[in-house]
């Protein structure tokens, strides 16, 4: 592996986001053209409850230094429900993180509307700042999957 | 256990119970092995002690669906397993009869061989005392410093049964369950890191700890499928070695009983309990008091939600430093 002193950590962002709302609200960030790192990977999911704890391990594991779930607004949830149970397993999820160690910062939970363009927007670029902050994740990654 | 074995006796003479889940005596002496006792064969070797330290609800998933009624023996921290399979589907109630039996805390042989007993030959229990025959000579030791550590922390009474069988009053060690996991979150991200690094990086992937947890019994789950790949797969680097333990926790969060089977049955040492018991705590922190097992009828903590839950980003605010 090269390693370039120059250049600038760029952190890898995995973000989870609820078809219904916050897919919505990125497609009204890109066309309202707002700006945000084109580091953000984002992944479709039905509902923000879809995502499995696995996922996020997943993530982690392929080289994410970042993972970000996004969803309806609690009672917004297309599904009536979802969201909440996301959200009791989420905290569950990083409150375990934060227990074994692994800086919990990597990991978030944003309520965004179809409607919140700017706030996807605004999201992404302070949860990349923190993650730079961070560094890069070695806490839970498989060596293997760097390249 | 006389009693005991009274009452199972009764109990086949009168037509009740077909069959009996219980302790036998295994191949050392102070092993304790679960066996199903039939009315034919008779309870030879059955043993009921200080070392029949496993739970034995799991095993009605598959005894409650044979023919027959079952006997099953539960010391309390068991009918709290028993009630939550219950309250899953798990057991064909119809088919099983519950006796509860006392406990007075199991002894951990574990503990023993870390003192410095090697070539164990006998244990002889006398009231509040051990006599270990070794190889080497005997030694005496108190049982409540031997004692398994999920027993150590037990504060559970037995929960509702077709029959109670009391033993004398005992007095339950008092440790609080939540002392470590507090220990471990007063430290700093990287001292947990290397808490934890120590433990898990000790795991050899038996799947004990899986195999033994009556939480643990999916019946689709991939441990148990061949053709998945992953029951026979050893952990190959770090990652796997923590996100197996993650998943496997996160899997029996808010139905795991804190029964401490599985700390007691890895054979590397690691202290399991303590990964299930941060999620008790912070359940009971967060969502509410909740005891798995409680009852045959509530639901668990994170299949419900209510509307004013607190948010994930709780997790930046409190936790550790």
């Amino acid at each position: 592996m090269q390693v370039n002193e120059n250049k600038e950590f760029r952190p890898r962002i995995v973000a989870f986001c609820c078809n219904w709302c916050s897919y919505v609200g990125a497609d009204l960030a890109g066309s309202s053209r707002m700006e945000y790192p084109a580091d953000v990977k984002i992944i479709r999911v039905p509902c923000s409850c879809r995502v499995n704890p696995m996922f996020i391990l997943r993530a982690f594991e392929r080289g994410a230094d970042g993972v970000i779930l996004c969803g309806c607004h609690p009672g917004d949830c297309h599904y009536s429900t979802g969201n909440y149970y996301a959200r009791r397993r989420m905290t569950m999820l990083f409150s375990m993180l934060d227990y074994l160690g692994i800086e919990k910062e990597r990991t978030r939970v944003e309520w965004v509307s179809a409607a919140e363009g700017a706030k996807f927007a605004a999201t992404m670029n302070e949860f990349i700042d923190t993650v730079k902050n961070l560094g890069e994740n070695r806490k839970l990654r498989d060596l293997r999957c760097k390249e | 256990m006389q009693r005991i074995v009274d009452k199972i006796n009764e109990l086949f003479a009168n037509g009740t119970v077909d069959r009996v889940l219980g302790w036998k005596v295994g191949e050392f002496s102070y092993d304790r092995t679960p066996y199903v006792f039939t009315k034919e064969g008779g309870l030879d070797g059955f043993a009921y002690d200080s070392f029949c330290a496993n739970n034995l609800s799991k095993y009605l998933i598959a005894e409650s669906r044979k023919e027959g009624k079952v006997l099953v023996l539960l010391k309390p921290c068991d009918t709290y397993s028993y009630n939550q399979l219950v309250a899953e589907n798990r057991i064909k109630t119809e088919n099983v009869y519950t006796v509860s039996i006392p406990c007075k805390g199991k002894v951990d042989v574990e503990k023993l061989k870390a003192m410095g007993m090697t070539g164990i030959t006998d244990i002889v229990e006398n009231g509040e005392e051990l006599t270990v025959t070794t190889l080497y000579g005997d030694e005496k030791v108190n049982r409540c410093d031997v004692l398994c550590e999920k027993c150590l922390a037990c504060q559970k009474t037995a929960k509702e049964c077709d029959e109670a069988i009391e033993g004398e009053a005992y007095e339950k060690p008092h440790k609080d369950r939540f002392a470590t996991v507090e220990e471990l979150e007063a430290m700093s991200p990287e001292e947990r890191f290397a808490f934890w690094r120590k433990e898990l990086s000790k795991c050899i992937r038996c799947n004990a700890c899986r195999n033994v947890c009556p939480a643990c019994s999916y019946i689709k789950c991939v441990f148990d499928n061949d053709n998945s790949g992953i029951a026979s797969k050893a952990n190959t680097d770090e990652f796997q070695e923590n996100m197996f333990h993650i998943i496997r926790a996160f899997h029996v969060a808010g139905r795991c009983t804190d029964c401490g089977e599985c700390s007691r049955v890895c054979p590397q040492g690691i202290p399991l309990h303590l990964l299930n018991r941060k999620f008790i705590k912070e359940i009971n922190e967060l969502y509410g008091e909740y005891q798995a097992g409680d009852n045959t009828e509530s639901r668990g903590p994170l299949t419900s939600f209510t509307k004013e839950d607190c948010e994930p980003s709780i997790v930046y605010e409190k936790g550790g430093k």
